[in-house]
């Protein structure tokens, strides 16, 4: 396995610490005129997300850790795993619903997400930034109501809760950002 | 095509004022008579400090990571006082406050102290950031208020607490200098000089480098070295100069033995600047200030990148 000296760590590069696969996040360079130079370093846990500060001696070195970022498709789920697809090969991969988390509420049959792999097993699923998903449930629309700023909760065919326009009806799709869970608009059929 | 940035990483009028504030410098030292010198920034021989790492050039040598070894020699042949501005290179220091290639202002005052010389480093601060007070602190007594321990005399293991109180650390070590070092840089420093230049004087003897050792009030063994630290950065570093060729050697002899012990490339001590220390260096003190950092803080810049045209990133 390859390893990272302090002076290659950089933002996005994934290491293993302590037995877990980490991303750093931000590399500091501390040195002394006269004396031994440090690497504070954050770090981003994969497995638990926890963030770390760690400093380092300049010069010591992490274990490179096997977790590549792979676009896979979302092909369906069977209550306890979901299941995955590369679309170039077919390779399928099922992710457990505590890997894929509250990314389940976003999740599309079709759609392409990010998942992060570790050891050949995924870790982590980011949905795509934005989805386009039908409203199934919402208190019925105020026609020509675009003006008051108002907003109603309306769940989505994900499972996903979103603040929407009281103009927006039941069985209509709508686009959201999943990094932020915000409504952005409606979707013309 | 992509984009490509080749304008400057600092802006114009940061370049204007480093190159008033380096004109000023130098009226400083004309109307002081200290003579500025330019020695080689290449050189067959470089620095025996283990936590120093030169660029090599084959078939050349080394670029300096400092040019206090021909300065000696100067001085040793009776230049008098002498002051550089010199372009300085260390291998693997890149960051904030860091470029592998940067300037340093170095000088030397034949019979100064380094009372009288931390006035004079006060003096060209304040050419760049204008009027503002100092304080002096000793080495002990930081580490005193900041930790409750006697730097000079207290456990490994209780240097080796204080540090994991205050920091998640990846590492352990079993050099006293390694926590010192870690406690110094991490904790103490970013809390230095906030609002006034801040000294710091009598290191540890392990520290001591090319400094001379003397007695503190205490009649402890210190390293006659001081620094300056403002806003929590360190910008200069001095010393009562070493003047005993013997001791100097030895010194050189036991970096190059923790080189060998950290396995670090080997380096040959610089027999020339032995013989100017053997011939007989003059009683002086000399002092290093990173002529960069300076400007940083006097345009209020938190990068070296703000204040050189075009650091490592820009290459």
């Amino acid at each position: 396995m390859a390893s990272y000296s302090t002076n290659e760590f950089k933002s996005g590069l994934k290491v293993m610490l302590e037995g877990d696969p980490c991303t750093i996040l931000e590399n500091e360079f501390v040195k002394p005129g006269k004396g031994q130079a440090f690497n504070r370093v954050k770090l981003r846990n994969l497995k638990t997300n926890r963030v770390w500060e760690k400093t380092f001696k300049s010069g010591d070195t992490l274990d490179a850790a096997d977790v590549i970022d792979r676009e896979l498709q979302y092909l369906y789920s069977d209550g306890e795993f979901f299941h995955f697809m590369e679309p170039e090969n077919f390779e399928q991969y099922q992710a457990s619903s505590a890997t894929v988390g509250d990314a389940a509420l976003w999740l599309k049959e079709q759609a392409v997400c990010t998942v992060t792999l570790y050891n050949g097993a995924p870790l982590a699923v980011s949905p795509p930034n934005f989805v386009e998903l039908e409203i199934v449930d919402t208190e019925p629309g105020i026609r020509g109501d675009t003006a008051t700023g108002g907003t109603k909760p309306a769940r989505l065919s994900t499972g996903a809760v979103v603040k929407v326009p009281l103009f927006v009806n039941q069985g209509e799709m709508v686009k959201c950002d999943t990094r932020s869970g915000e409504y952005v608009s409606r979707v013309k059929a | 095509m992509p984009k490509i940035d080749w304008r400057p990483s600092a802006p114009l009028a940061h370049l204007r004022r480093r190159a008033r504030i380096v004109a000023e410098i130098r009226a400083y030292f004309a109307e002081h008579d200290v003579l500025e010198v330019e020695t080689p920034q290449l050189c067959p021989r470089t620095v025996t400090d283990p936590h120093l790492q030169s660029i090599r050039v084959p078939g050349y040598g080394y670029l300096q990571t400092s040019p206090e070894y021909a300065m000696k020699r100067l001085l040793a042949s009776g230049s008098g006082s002498i002051y550089q501005i010199a372009r300085v290179f260390r291998a693997d220091e890149v960051g904030r406050l860091h470029n592998p290639e940067f300037t340093m202002l170095e000088w030397y005052r034949v019979g100064f102290t380094p009372d009288r010389l931390i006035d004079e480093v006060a003096a060209i601060a304040r050419i760049a950031l204008g009027e503002i007070g100092i304080v002096c602190r000793s080495y002990r007594d930081l580490f005193r208020t900041h930790f409750g321990l006697d730097p000079l005399s207290c456990s490994l293991d209780s240097l080796r607490s204080a540090a994991r109180q205050q920091l998640d650390l990846a590492f352990d070590d079993a050099d006293r200098d390694t926590w010192l070092e870690l406690l110094m840089s991490q904790v103490i420093e970013p809390r230095l000089g906030i609002g006034e230049l801040c000294f710091v004087l009598d290191y540890p003897p392990s520290q001591a480098a090319l400094a001379r050792l003397h007695a503190d009030a205490d009649g402890q063994a210190v390293a006659s070295r001081f620094e300056l630290y403002y806003r929590g950065v360190e910008l200069a570093n001095g010393y009562h100069e070493l003047l005993d060729a013997d001791e100097q050697g030895a010194r050189f002899a036991a970096d190059l033995r923790e080189r060998e012990l950290l396995g670090l490339p080997a380096v040959l001590p610089d027999e020339r600047l032995h013989a100017a220390l053997a011939h007989g260096l003059p009683d002086c003190s000399g002092v290093a200030l990173g002529l960069d950092r300076l400007i940083m803080l006097a345009v209020g810049a938190d990068s070296l990148r703000e204040v050189m045209a075009f650091p490592v990133s820009h290459l």
